[in-house]
């Protein structure tokens, strides 16, 4: 680790509970890239968390942080970023978190264009729970609770979020780190709601149900997998099945909640 | 209830809630409309702008309560309002603000259950839900006002509660409480008494988020004050940081509780109406206490020696009051809009030494005082 990134991480609470071969660290590791370049004060930035394994990074990462239940860290989030605008507010969630128990809450953060950063840990399966099925698990793909293949569809969750209204949606990969680590870097910046997913590999709970099961092989596919949204004009639309988008999806602006709320408490001063 | 009052005024239940809440320094509403509580949140988006604070429609009250702890923790005081099926969607998290001690009124104004029951209706049904909703082994705090005055009064001691014991305390009206209008004299907000969680007094790097004082109350540094700390779920240790050593958890869920029990003194309010001698005591709460007040003076009339005590804090349950006003009694019953919730506990607390009956009343209407005279043997 680099000296200078040392400070935003509690050391005596390594060693992580993540597998050997987990991308959430990769991850986290980008994260922690996007918000030093950003020179961010570690007293005002919090991260709000869900459940799952990807969740545990709040407790691993030196500023404020919230640990707090299945799915309702947006929810949480938006209590906390409408109580004191001033802080920056991660949520770093997994994808069962965000997408299935947390769905509604995502969608509704995202039409409220509320200033949260949220991460969505994209391993595409339950990690923590043992490897059931996801709503961004593929169709066909095996879970524990989908030992014959799963028969329904995954759904795309930037697709939802910028349906839902997000201003600022984005997907990166652990293996493309440098550009995942410049979207989470965008994402601060961006003044709104802001969705970046990252793809990232499970070895144990989805590539041994899956295979490949291992990490090199995994962080492979995502490699030969994602198609950077600049190139996009270069695929038909059959080479790109099975294949996914990554960089800037969606970006525009639109007020704010918080400063939207500022402004009608300002009208209502006015008026007095 | 107060020397300094101000002009008398027409008054509904909900609206007492909203106001006192505002006056108790509440900054932070969001909820999930439900009737009979929609009022609490109506009120707190047309005032809560006006005095910079926050009113904000979720999207379900899981969300809303949610908001709300989250508010919390940035140093704002937070109430969130619903009914019986909201009520139920916020439990989960009713447990989080138990666990991580966040400080949160929680407004259910019941309705008839189960499920969607009966809308607009009274009802006293969620009084163990209000005990045991949440899972785990928890504490809780109980509050349950049978006037719009005490509506006012017990939203101030709800947020008052939350504050210095750090725990959601959840305040119980029921559809006449809420829905009434009554003439109230209310307090000046100047003689009122705030209380405000305690603030860390040592530096950051010494701060115990978890450490508790001699009160069982370790002191709350708000998110982004440079206090920086983690919060969870689950069991930890005086860090804040996940454990499940068994002392560490054993310590942690028997102080959750101390902190509550050895508070009992302050936050077990009841009233009492002449039960120095009574032979009869009717023990009641909610909307029913104002029908079991008419009948136990109208049998006293009769020369029936009964009395009344009435809980304004349900949970935890004021066992000293009951056993004191008790005493004399060769019977006690216990009124209630449910199949006898509170009768249970009554029953628990005088084990066998008094008889102990229900009133209940489950059609969705509340008692007639003739009613409960009847039950005490009065002439009607
Ligand atoms: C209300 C509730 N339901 C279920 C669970 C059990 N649970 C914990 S984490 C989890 C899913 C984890 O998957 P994901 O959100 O994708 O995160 P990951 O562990 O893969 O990072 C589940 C179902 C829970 N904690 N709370």
């Amino acid at each position: 680790m680099k000296p200078e990134l040392r400070q935003y991480f509690r050391l005596n609470r390594l060693p992580h509970i993540w597998c050997p071969g987990c991308g959430n660290g990769i991850v986290v590791g980008a994260l922690v890239r996007a918000i030093h370049d950003q020179g961010l004060n570690q007293d005002e930035v919090v991260i709000v968390s869900g459940i799952g394994c990807s969740s545990r990074a709040s407790g691993y990462l030196d500023f404020n942080t919230v640990h707090t239940v299945h799915g309702r860290a947006l929810a949480f989030a938006t209590g906390i970023k409408l109580a004191n605008p001033k802080l920056t507010v991660f949520v770093l969630m997994g994808d069962g978190d965000a997408a299935a128990i947390g769905g509604n809450h995502l969608i509704h953060a995202a039409r409220r264009n509320i200033d949260l950063k949220a991460i969505v840990f994209n391993n595409s399966i339950y990690g923590m729970t043992g490897g059931q099925v996801s709503p961004l698990t593929p169709q066909g793909k095996r879970a524990t609770t989908a030992p014959y293949g799963v028969v329904a569809n995954a759904f795309d969750l930037t697709e939802l979020a910028k349906g839902a209204g997000a201003t600022f949606v984005a997907r990166g990969t652990a293996y493309h780190v440098v550009q995942l680590t410049d979207l989470l870097k965008q994402g601060i910046r961006h003044k709104g709601f802001s969705l970046v997913e990252a793809v990232t590999q499970c070895p144990v709970a989805y590539g041994r149900q899956n295979k490949p099961a291992d990490p090199d092989k995994m962080l492979r596919w995502q490699k030969e997998n994602a198609v950077n949204i600049r190139n996009r004009h270069k695929y038909s639309q059959e080479e790109l099945e099975g294949k996914f988008l990554t960089g800037v999806l969606c970006k525009k602006d639109a007020t704010e909640f918080t400063e939207g709320y500022q402004h009608l408490r300002d009208l209502l001063d006015s008026h007095e | 209830m107060n020397t300094h009052s101000r002009q008398p005024r027409l008054m509904q239940g909900n609206e007492a809630v909203a106001e006192a809440a505002i006056a108790a320094g509440v900054k932070f509403y969001a909820g999930y409309p439900i009737s009979p509580s929609s009022e609490i949140a109506e009120i707190c988006a047309e005032k809560l702008p006006l005095v910079g604070g926050t009113c904000v429609q979720m999207e379900d009250e899981i969300s809303g309560i949610a908001a709300c702890l989250g508010a919390s923790l940035t140093g704002e005081k937070a109430m969130t309002a619903t009914s019986g099926p909201g009520f139920s969607l916020m439990q989960e998290n009713i447990g989080y603000g138990v666990m991580a001690e966040i400080p949160c009124v929680v407004v259910n104004v019941q309705r008839g259950g189960p499920s969607i029951g009966l809308p607009t209706s009274p009802a006293q049904g969620d009084v163990m839900q209000a005990r045991w909703g949440t899972h785990g082994d928890h504490p809780v705090i109980t509050l349950c006002p049978s006037s719009v005055l005490e509506a006012y009064s017990l939203t101030i001691k709800a947020v008052n509660f939350s504050e210095k014991y750090r725990n959601p305390v959840i305040l119980l009206l029921d559809e006449v409480v809420g829905h009434m209008r009554e003439k109230v004299e209310l307090p000046e907000e100047g003689t009122l008494e705030i209380v405000r969680r305690k603030l860390p007094e040592c530096d950051p790097e010494d701060y115990q988020p978890f450490k508790a004082d001699d009160d069982g109350v370790p002191p709350m540094a708000p998110l982004g004050s440079g206090y920086r700390y983690h919060i969870t779920g689950l069991y930890h240790d005086e860090t804040g940081f996940p454990s499940s050593r068994p002392q560490v958890v054993e310590d942690l869920i028997r102080r959750l509780h101390r902190k509550i029990e050895d508070a009992k003194q302050e936050i077990c309010l009841t009233k009492e109406y002449r039960t120095d001698d009574c032979e009869i005591l009717v023990v009641s709460y909610g909307i029913s206490n104002r029908s079991a007040y008419r009948a136990v003076k109208d049998a006293r009339e009769q020369g029936i020696k009964a009395g009344l005590l009435t809980l304004h804090t349900l949970w935890p349950f004021p066992e000293e009051a009951l056993k004191e006003a008790a005493s004399h009694a060769s019977k006690v019953i216990v009124a209630e809009l449910n199949l006898g919730q509170m009768k249970q506990e009554v029953e628990r607390i005088l084990a066998g030494q008094v008889r102990v009956e229900g009133l209940n009343k489950v059609n969705g209407e509340i008692f007639t005082p003739n009613e409960i005279l009847a039950g005490l043997g009065g002439t009607i």
